[in-house]
């Protein structure tokens, strides 16, 4: 064997080994869902003793009064409400901050930036109130209502970018053939912000797939309930210990269409988040 | 530079613009959902999160003005508070520069030209994607508990085992190990810095007989300077955020001793447990000044350290 050749194998090595103890956390609740509850804490071993495939029937079974798959409902309409009302109005303020002119542009884009870097929790409060005062606590409205009104400027301000490195050509042939700037953006625009734009609904799908402090504010009755709030109930329940198995089962099932939407599109992800800076 | 591009690019479309006729009311049209948002969202409840941040605000009667008691009571009157700011400070001190750290790490091992990068890559990065779930929260919280996995491994090194997550002195090391887990996404930025570096400097350092290690101090850490500015700022703003974690690990009290009562944590409690909501929004507004401060000293400091290709020194 070469030396290259022993360096490189050395290097897959270690990588894989490092892989090994990042992945573990993830092998053991797919091992643990697989265990009976009392084998999951006094074992570290990963292959179940005891294969209980019944805590997957278990964790279907209905909580709180409430049958699982309305979880999975409630989660999935929020998660598609936020990524189409994203997709749709943060495209249109991209466009028109790129691309069109108005006198507060300027300041208003400034006020976007700002947005960006604002601590939640400054307007956490009177959302709230203002939410409640229109009646639309404990629905579904104020987790999806404000992403239809452009507030995730993050996404404002990537799609931003990527349209100012459109040609402007493009919008001036669209010009100069008689388009609009309505035309323009849904024909030239949009088509050439694909990018961008897959990379935003997914970002945003699994942020509110995985969101959890608003849904924990603004949503009382079980049967509003998302997944993450559901599995919250394991930890408030004093039997836990008894539930591991069937917790750890809807845990993995809650995590599979994340786990799904990463390894359809993990290369869109990847490269837009190293071309952005977004985060995880 | 960047004002006289975007100077000359406002000139030029203002030319265009000229020429074709935009309607300027077109561009508030598509920008109105934003408009609505930043005014009704934004703007609106920011002016009045300060506001109640001065009244006894309970969500349910009207707010009374009574000045800065609540800053006041939060810096003479109340232990919590400042145990909220300990834990926050504490994991971000510890878990921020960890996690860059292992971020970079792992960056430079996976800079090399391989079939299996992208593979690799990937794997790496699915924590950062899962971890500020509830599931994974969950996870992390049975990983650590009593006869949990962590305490047997810290038992066979004799350490006695009644559970991490119960033990005053390592519940918040569960948190920092959780946020340094998920180096995914700073690792993502650092691969694509790495890749800007020209390989030249380090043929030409080669030459030179310079070690790893020096190529690593003199070449490495300061071209890539820029990219640990960005993700030092990035991830601190984030990390004095954290909530789900905190909630979760701790059953939502900052238990045990409040050592992993994490400001967000106590804000939420302060708010909607106790409906204290003009305390909660006081809260908020020291959370933001404590952001803003942190990222202006982090600003300045960098002018010491990072270096931006082509800047004179």
């Amino acid at each position: 064997m070469t030396p290259a050749r022993m360096r490189k194998l050395a290097w897959h090595a270690l990588v894989l080994a490092i892989l090994v103890v990042m992945l573990y956390p993830l092998v053991w609740m797919l091992a643990s869902s697989l265990k009976p509850s009392r084998e999951i804490v006094t074992s570290v071993a990963l292959i179940p003793q005891t294969w209980e495939w019944s805590n997957y029937a278990a964790a279907l079974e209905p909580r709180v009064g409430v049958p699982v798959w309305r979880f999975f409902l409630n989660t999935t309409l929020i998660s598609a409400g936020a990524v189409v009302g994203n997709v749709l109005t943060c495209s249109l303020a991209a466009y028109a901050f790129a691309r069109l002119r108005f006198r507060l542009r300027t300041p208003m884009f400034a006020f976007m930036l700002v947005t960006i870097m604002l601590p939640y929790h400054v307007v956490l409060i009177p959302q709230y109130t203002i939410f409640q005062q229109l009646g639309m606590v404990d629905t579904f409205w104020p987790l999806v209502l404000p992403k239809f009104l452009a507030t995730d400027a993050f996404f404002v301000f990537l799609m931003v970018q990527f349209v100012r490195q459109l040609p402007q050509d493009l919008d001036e042939a669209a010009r100069i053939d008689g388009c609009g700037p309505f035309r323009i953006f849904t024909l030239v625009i949009l088509p050439l912000l694909r990018p961008a734009l897959i990379t935003t609904a997914i970002f945003t799908f699994i942020w509110t797939w995985n969101d959890f402090f608003q849904q924990l504010i603004y949503l009382s009755s079980p049967d509003n309930y998302t997944l993450p709030l559901a599995l919250r109930l394991f930890v408030d329940t004093q039997e836990s210990v008894a539930n591991f198995g069937p917790m750890f089962a809807l845990s993995v099932l809650s995590m599979l269409p994340v786990l799904l939407f990463f390894a359809a599109f993990q290369r869109y992800l990847i490269d837009g988040m190293a071309t952005s800076g977004l985060k995880g | 530079m960047t004002t006289t591009s975007t100077r000359s690019a406002a000139r030029r479309s203002r030319r265009r613009s000229g020429t074709y006729g935009d309607h300027p009311a077109t561009g508030y049209l598509f920008l109105s959902p934003w408009i609505l948002g930043a005014l009704l969202l934004f703007l609106g409840p920011m002016l009045a999160s300060l506001y109640l941040s001065f009244t006894d605000y309970d969500l349910f009667s009207t707010p009374n003005w009574i000045g800065l008691e609540n800053y006041e009571r939060m810096l003479t009157d109340d232990p919590r508070f400042g145990n909220s700011v300990l834990a926050t400070v504490r994991f971000v001190v510890f878990g921020v520069p960890i996690q860059l750290a292992a971020a970079l790490g792992v960056a430079l091992l996976l800079n090399r030209a391989s079939r299996m990068s992208g593979v690799y890559r990937s794997a790496f990065y699915a924590p950062s994607l899962l971890g500020g779930s509830v599931a994974l929260a969950l996870v992390w919280r049975s990983l650590f508990t009593a006869d949990g996995p962590a305490d047997q491994l810290s038992g066979l090194f004799g350490m006695p085992s009644r559970g991490w997550v119960n033990d005053p002195q390592l519940a918040l090391a569960v948190l920092v190990l959780l946020i340094v887990w998920q180096f995914g996404a700073p690792m993502v930025i650092f691969l694509a810095g790495l890749k800007q570096i020209p390989q030249e400097l380090y043929d030409a350092a080669a030459v030179d007989g310079a070690n790893a290690w020096q190529r690593f101090r003199s070449i490495t850490v300061p071209m890539l300077s820029p990219v640990i500015f960005f993700n030092l700022v990035l991830n601190t703003i984030n990390a004095f955020q954290v909530f789900n974690a905190a909630f979760v690990v701790s059953g939502g009290t900052g238990g045990p001793s409040d050592t992993t009562l994490f400001y967000t944590l106590y804000l939420w409690r302060k708010g909607f447990v106790e409906f204290n909501m003009g305390y909660a929004s006081a809260m908020a507004w020291v959370l933001l000044l404590g952001i803003a401060l942190v990222t202006v000293l982090i600003f300045r400091s960098a002018r010491s350290w990072v270096h931006y290709a082509g800047e004179k020194r």
